[in-house]
Formats: C-alpha cells, structure tokens, sequence
C-alpha cells in the first residue's frame, strides 16, 4: 500500500533550549525511521504566543514534520508524543488527500483558462501587464464584515 | 370584529413595508455584495496553519463568522470550519475569549 502523508505539529515549553528540540527531533526521526517512514520537510516556527494558555505555558515552541509513512507508524508516534511530558501539545493530521484535491482544482482551472484563451486567440499563458494590476484587488478586507453581530 | 382589525393591522404591516423598502433601498447603496473570498481570491488551499488567513473569520469572541455575515460559499464555509477547528486544537486560535 502506498505511504500515506501526514503532518505532525507538536509544541514544547518555550524554556526549550535548541539541543532538546534536536534531541526530541531525534527521538521523532527514531521512530520514523524504525516504522520506513521517511522525511519530507522540518520546520520550526519557533516562540509562538499561544492562543490560550495551556497548563502554566502562555508561549511555547512549535515544530512542524511532514511525514510519509503508514498509519500504524503514526499510531505509534501519537502514542509515544502523549507519553513525553515535555510535549505540550501536538497533533497529527492526514494531507495527501486534500492536497490531490487542491492540486486537481489547480489543474482544471488552469487548462480551463488556457483553452478558453486560446479560443480566443490569445496566448495560453497570462502576459505580464494584462489584466488587472495586482494591487487591485487589494481593497481593504475589514469592512466586508460591517455591521457584524455575532 | 376580528377580521377587520386583522386588515387594519395588516394595512398598518403594509405602510411599515413601505417605510422597510426605503430603509432597504438605502442600504442597498451602502452594503456592498458579499462574496466569498476563497472563491474570489481562488484560495483553494485552505489551510489550518495560515493563521492570518482564518483571522478575519474568528471575530474577537473565538467564534467563527457565520456565513450569513461572511459571505463566503458552503464549501468554503465547510472547509474553513475544519481548518479553524485544527487551529484551536495547536492553540493557534482561541477557543473562547473572554
């Protein structure tokens, strides 16, 4: 069965120096590695204000993994990030699906466009200075919402 | 007799109607037409990590916009749900304020 992709959010304590968060890292690549999942992207957002507090935390440190890999590998990895205490929050969510979706829209889209130009006797791709300039459509978004009563 | 205060009273709706139809024709001037923003913007991706894209539709009480003051269509309203949602889950948007 093909890999399955997942992303994998978890916060630590702000106090969290740079070698616990390689060193969790390593603990996450562990079990990745030991289940053949594999890597796609790391990143780390840094010190984030949390929205609400969670515990005694008011900031924490938040570290994004895109995971290929299987669904009992992520099973595992859930398992293992609800036992570590100096995870404060994390979790995982599936994106292959919805990504395909994005990327098929995009697609179509596209291809609607390029035929419908073509029909029109214009070149397939947008020309640069045509159409509307980018800043046009930049209208300020707040009053969209006047007169909200929630 | 009833059914004649029943017409008065309808009458009475009827002359408020009229009072309604200019009050509506004035806010027609003012409101602008809403339309969903994803589908304007062509967002297809709405995603739970862009923070500053679910911003506008977690008003200050941490609940999300409804539609009706929105604008936004029912796929997108569904899809933004589900992205606001998984936010509040990594504390990246509230749950509540206060």
């Amino acid at each position: 069965m093909a890999d399955r992709q997942y992303e994998l959010v978890y916060i630590l304590p702000p106090d969290t120096t740079e070698q616990q968060v390689t060193e969790l890292h390593g603990q996450v690549e562990a079990v990745v590695s030991r289940m053949n999942g594999t890597f796609d992207k790391t990143e780390n957002w840094g010190r984030r204000r949390l929205a609400y507090e969670i515990g005694p935390h008011k900031e924490g440190v938040y570290l994004l993994d895109v995971i290929n890999g299987t669904g009992d590998l992520m099973k595992e990895l859930d398992r293992r990030l609800k036992v570590m205490d100096q995870v404060i929050r994390h979790m995982i969510v599936r994106v292959d699906e919805e990504k395909n979706v994005v990327e098929r829209t995009q697609t179509t889209r596209r291809t609607k466009s390029e035929r419908r130009r073509v029909k029109r006797g214009l070149p397939p791709q947008r020309q640069p200075g045509e159409g509307r300039p980018a800043g046009d459509m930049d209208e300020s978004d707040d009053d969209r919402f006047d007169g909200v009563e929630v | 007799m009833p059914f004649g205060q029943g017409r008065g009273g309808g009458r009475g709706r009827g002359d408020k109607k009229v009072g309604d139809k200019e009050k509506g024709q004035r806010r027609t001037l003012f409101r602008r037409r809403k339309v969903c923003k994803f589908c304007a913007d062509k967002i297809d991706d709405i995603n739970y990590k862009d923070v500053k894209l679910l911003g506008p539709f977690v008003p200050e009480r941490g609940k999300v916009l409804p539609r009706r003051i929105s604008g936004t269509c029912a796929m997108h309203q569904r899809k933004l749900q589900v992205a606001i949602k998984r936010a509040r889950q990594i504390a990246l948007i509230p749950y509540v304020t206060d």
